[in-house]
C-alpha cells in the first residue's frame, strides 16, 4: 500500500455567513477576503504539515493545482513541491498535478517535472489532471469544446520531449515548435510515474489503461459514493483486457481524521469538516460544468461533475458524514477498519489521505496524522501483498541523494568583495 | 417549414426551408432556431427562407472538425453554397450574426445585401457582455427578454431540472448545442471582427431590441463604425431575443432590404 499525506490548501479565513453573502468559493470568489500576511503564515504553516508528514512514514506527500478557489491555495503545485524537495529527503512528491492543457506551450510542465525530479533525487510522482471545468474553462479561458484535444497534444508533447534524445520538431495544431530539446532531463527513466486524476469520463479511464498510468479519483464524495466509480473504472479494465488489475491502478482521495476515541475524533475535527462542506464547496452551479468540457458519452453514462446542480453536499451532522463515508474518522481501531473496507471495496493501491481539511489548525492536524502514521498505516501496509512488487506506479529515487547544506556552511555571498 | 438535410463537405447539415420569393439564409444564434420559427414562418411569406443548423445544434450531426472562426465561416458558405443559393439575403441573429459578418467579410463580392440581428463578435471593455455559458437556465430570461415574464414561460416551459432524466437530456443538448457555440463565443465573443468588418460590401442593416441586456444597443453603433453606410432600426419594448418578441417589425425592417 502507499499512503499519500495529501493537503489542499484551503484558505481558512472564509467569514460564517460566506455561503449567504457569496456566490462562489471558486472562480469568482472575492478577492478581498484574501489577506497576504496571513497567506504569508499559512503557505509556510502548511509546507510544515507536509514536510512533517514526510517524517512519518508517509510513502508520499501530495499537492495540486487550483486556480481563484478558496480551498486550494496552489495555482503552481510546483512551486511547493520545489520547496518541499529540499526539506525533505525520502518521501516521494506526489504532484497530482499540474494541469498540462494550460500551459503555452506546454513543453514547461516538462522541464519543471524534469527540475523537481533532479532537485528530488528521482522522488517525482507526476499527474496530468485534464483540470476542473471551472480551473481550466472559467478560470483560464480554454474553450470546453477542445479542451480535451488540446490536453492529448500537449500529452504526447511532453512524453515526445522526455523520451526523444535529439532536437524535434513538433507541429501540434495548439502548440507548433521547431525545437524541442529538453533540458534538464528527469532521472527516472523512461520518466516518472504518471497519475491521472479523473472525474469518472470514459475517454479518461482509457488513457490511464492505455498508457498503464494510475487513474486517482479525487472526490469529496467518500469511499462509499466513490464505489460506483471505481467500479465502473475496474469493469472498464477489465474489458479493455489491461494485463492485470494491479491495486496500483487506482488511487483514491479521502478525508480522514483520526483522534484516540471516536468521540473525541468529533469534538476536535466536526467544526473543520463542516468548515469543508458548507464553505469551501460552495461553488456556483454555473461554474460546474461548461458546456462542451465533458464529451457526449460521458455524459450519457450519468456521470456528472460533483459541483452539478443536485450533486452539491448539502448541511449534513457529522453522524451522517461519518456514517456515508465522506469522512473516516474516530479511533485507530474505527478507522483501520474503515480503511480496509476503502481499500478493498475500491481496489486502490494509493490512498490519498486528506487531513487538513478545511479550517483545521496545525497541532490538530499534527496530532491526527501522527495517529494514522502510527496506529493505522502499519496494520494496512501489507495489504494487496502479492502486488508489492508492482513499481510502475511510484517514483525510483537514486540511491544515494544530495543532502541541502547547513546554512553556516556555505560561502557567504559577496564575502570576497 | 420543412426540416431537411443537406449534404456539405464535412457534415451533413440540418436546415428548415419554406415560403417562396427571393433567397434569405437566415443563422440562428447560440440558443438555437427554436425560438425563431414563428418568425421564419413570417419571413417565409415574402422569402424563400432557408435556416441551417449549425452542427450539433437539435439533431443534427456535431462537427469536431470545426474548430475556429474560419472553420465556421467557411463551412457556413460551404451549407449555400450546397443549398445552390446565389447572393441571398444573409441574415445572422446573435451568434448567427457574427458568422454572417465574417462570411460577407471574407467574401464581399458574394453578399449584397446583410441584416445583423444583434450581432456578436466585437467585445468594448467598458459594455462586457454577460457570460452566457455561465448561466443557470432561470438567469436567462434576464438577459434575453423586454418581457421577462413572457420570456421566461416560453423558455422553460416543460423544464424540470430536478428530473435527473430531464437534467440529463438538457446537460447532453447543452454540451453539443453550446459546445459547439462556445468553440467562437467562449470565453469571449469576439475572434478579431472588428479589424475585418471594413471589407463589407454589402448594404448593411443593423436591427437591435431597444431593451437587449445580453449584447446592448450600444454595440450597433460599433458595427456602424465598422461598416460604412450600415443602417439601424432600434425596436422599442424588445430585447435580445428581438425577432421572437417583435416579429413582424423585423419582418418589415429586412423587407426594406427586398
Amino acid at each position: 500500500m502507499r499512503f499519500t499525506w495529501f493537503n489542499l490548501m484551503p484558505w481558512p479565513y472564509l467569514p460564517d455567513d460566506f455561503r449567504e453573502k457569496n456566490r462562489s468559493v471558486w472562480v469568482d470568489i472575492d478577492s478581498k477576503l484574501f489577506d497576504p500576511v496571513k497567506g504569508h503564515e499559512l503557505y509556510n504553516s502548511y509546507m510544515d504539515l507536509l514536510e512533517y508528514a514526510g517524517t512519518l512514514g508517509f510513502d508520499g506527500i501530495g499537492v495540486n493545482e487550483h486556480h481563484q478557489n478558496g480551498y486550494g491555495l496552489m495555482p503552481s503545485p510546483n512551486i511547493i513541491a520545489a520547496g518541499l524537495a529540499r526539506r525533505t529527503d525520502d518521501v516521494a512528491l506526489v504532484v497530482l498535478g499540474a494541469s498540462i492543457a494550460l500551459y503555452n506551450p506546454p513543453l514547461r510542465v516538462a522541464e519543471e517535472f524534469a527540475m523537481l525530479d533532479c532537485i528530488s533525487g528521482g522522488r517525482l510522482v507526476a499527474g496530468f489532471p485534464v483540470g476542473t471545468s471551472m480551473d481550466t474553462n472559467y478560470c483560464y479561458g480554454t474553450i470546453p469544446g477542445l479542451t480535451r484535444e488540446k490536453y492529448a497534444e500537449a500529452h504526447e508533447l511532453i512524453r515526445r520531449a522526455w523520451a526523444e534524445r535529439e532536437p524535434f520538431a513538433f507541429n501540434g495544431r495548439y502548440t507548433k515548435l521547431r525545437y524541442v530539446n529538453l533540458w534538464p532531463r528527469p532521472i527516472q527513466q523512461p520518466h516518472p510515474p504518471i497519475h491521472i486524476p479523473g472525474g469518472g469520463s470514459l475517454e479518461t479511464f482509457d488513457f490511464c489503461i492505455e498508457n498503464t498510468y494510475s487513474y486517482s479519483y479525487l472526490s469529496f464524495g467518500g469511499y462509499i459514493r466513490g464505489k460506483q466509480l471505481m467500479d465502473a473504472y475496474w469493469n472498464r479494465v477489465a474489458e479493455r483486457n489491461a494485463p492485470d488489475t494491479s491495486p496500483y491502478r487506482a488511487g483514491f482521495a479521502q478525508f480522514i481524521c483520526v483522534a484516540e476515541t471516536d468521540a473525541e475524533a468529533e469534538r476536535l475535527y466536526a467544526p473543520h469538516v463542516h468548515y469543508f462542506y458548507n464553505r469551501c464547496l460552495h461553488v456556483y452551479p454555473g461554474f460546474a460544468d461548461a458546456p462542451g468540457y465533458r464529451t457526449i458519452k460521458t455524459i450519457q453514462k450519468g456521470v456528472l461533475s460533483q459541483y452539478a446542480p443536485g450533486t452539491l453536499f448539502q448541511e449534513h451532522p457529522w453522524k451522517d458524514l461519518v456514517d456515508n463515508g465522506h469522512v473516516i474518522a474516530g479511533s485507530p481501531e474505527t478507522v483501520r477498519q474503515r480503511m480496509e473496507d476503502l481499500i478493498r471495496g475500491l481496489r486502490v493501491g494509493n490512498v490519498f489521505c486528506l487531513m487538513q481539511i478545511g479550517d483545521m489548525p496545525k497541532d490538530k492536524c499534527m496530532y491526527s496524522t501522527r495517529l494514522f502514521a502510527e496506529k493505522v498505516i502499519p496494520k494496512l501496509r501489507n495489504m494487496f501483498e502479492e502486488y508489492a512488487a508492482d513499481g510502475r506506479f511510484w517514483c525510483h529515487p537514486l540511491p544515494k541523494r544530495a543532502v541541502p547544506a547547513e546554512i553556516g556552511q556555505r560561502p557567504l555571498v559577496g564575502a570576497e568583495a | 417549414m420543412e426540416l431537411k438535410t443537406i449534404p456539405t463537405h464535412r457534415v451533413p447539415v440540418r436546415y428548415y426551408e419554406g415560403g417562396q420569393g427571393r433567397p434569405l439564409v437566415f443563422l440562428h444564434g447560440a440558443g438555437g432556431v427554436d425560438a425563431d420559427l414563428g418568425f421564419l414562418d413570417a419571413l417565409a411569406s415574402r422569402f424563400h427562407v432557408y435556416a441551417p443548423l449549425v452542427p450539433g445544434y437539435g439533431d443534427s450531426e456535431e462537427c469536431p472538425e470545426l474548430r475556429d472562426m474560419l472553420d465556421f465561416t467557411l463551412h457556413t458558405w460551404d451549407v449555400v453554397d450546397s443549398l445552390g443559393v446565389k447572393d441571398p439575403l444573409l441574415v445572422g441573429f446573435s451568434m448567427g450574426g457574427m458568422i454572417a459578418s465574417e462570411m460577407a467579410a471574407l467574401a464581399p463580392n458574394d453578399v449584397s445585401r446583410l441584416a445583423l440581428i444583434a450581432p456578436a463578435g466585437l467585445w468594448l471593455d467598458d459594455y462586457p457582455i454577460p457570460d452566457i455559458f455561465a448561466m443557470m437556465p432561470y438567469d436567462l430570461p434576464h438577459y434575453l427578454f423586454y418581457d421577462e415574464e413572457a420570456g421566461a414561460k416560453a423558455l422553460t416551459a416543460g423544464m424540470d431540472l430536478g428530473d435527473p432524466k430531464f437534467l440529463q437530456a438538457f446537460l447532453i443538448q447543452n454540451a453539443r448545442q453550446l459546445g459547439a457555440a462556445g468553440k467562437i463565443l467562449f470565453p469571449i465573443p469576439e475572434r478579431g471582427l472588428a479589424g475585418r468588418l471594413y471589407r463589407i460590401r454589402a448594404r448593411t442593416l443593423l436591427i437591435w431590441g431597444e431593451s437587449d441586456r445580453l449584447i446592448p444597443p450600444v454595440y450597433a453603433e460599433s458595427f456602424q463604425k465598422h461598416i460604412a453606410g450600415a443602417d439601424l432600426v432600434t425596436i422599442p419594448q424588445a430585447g435580445h431575443l428581438v425577432a421572437f418578441e417583435k416579429g413582424p417589425e423585423v419582418v418589415s425592417a429586412l423587407s426594406r432590404l427586398g
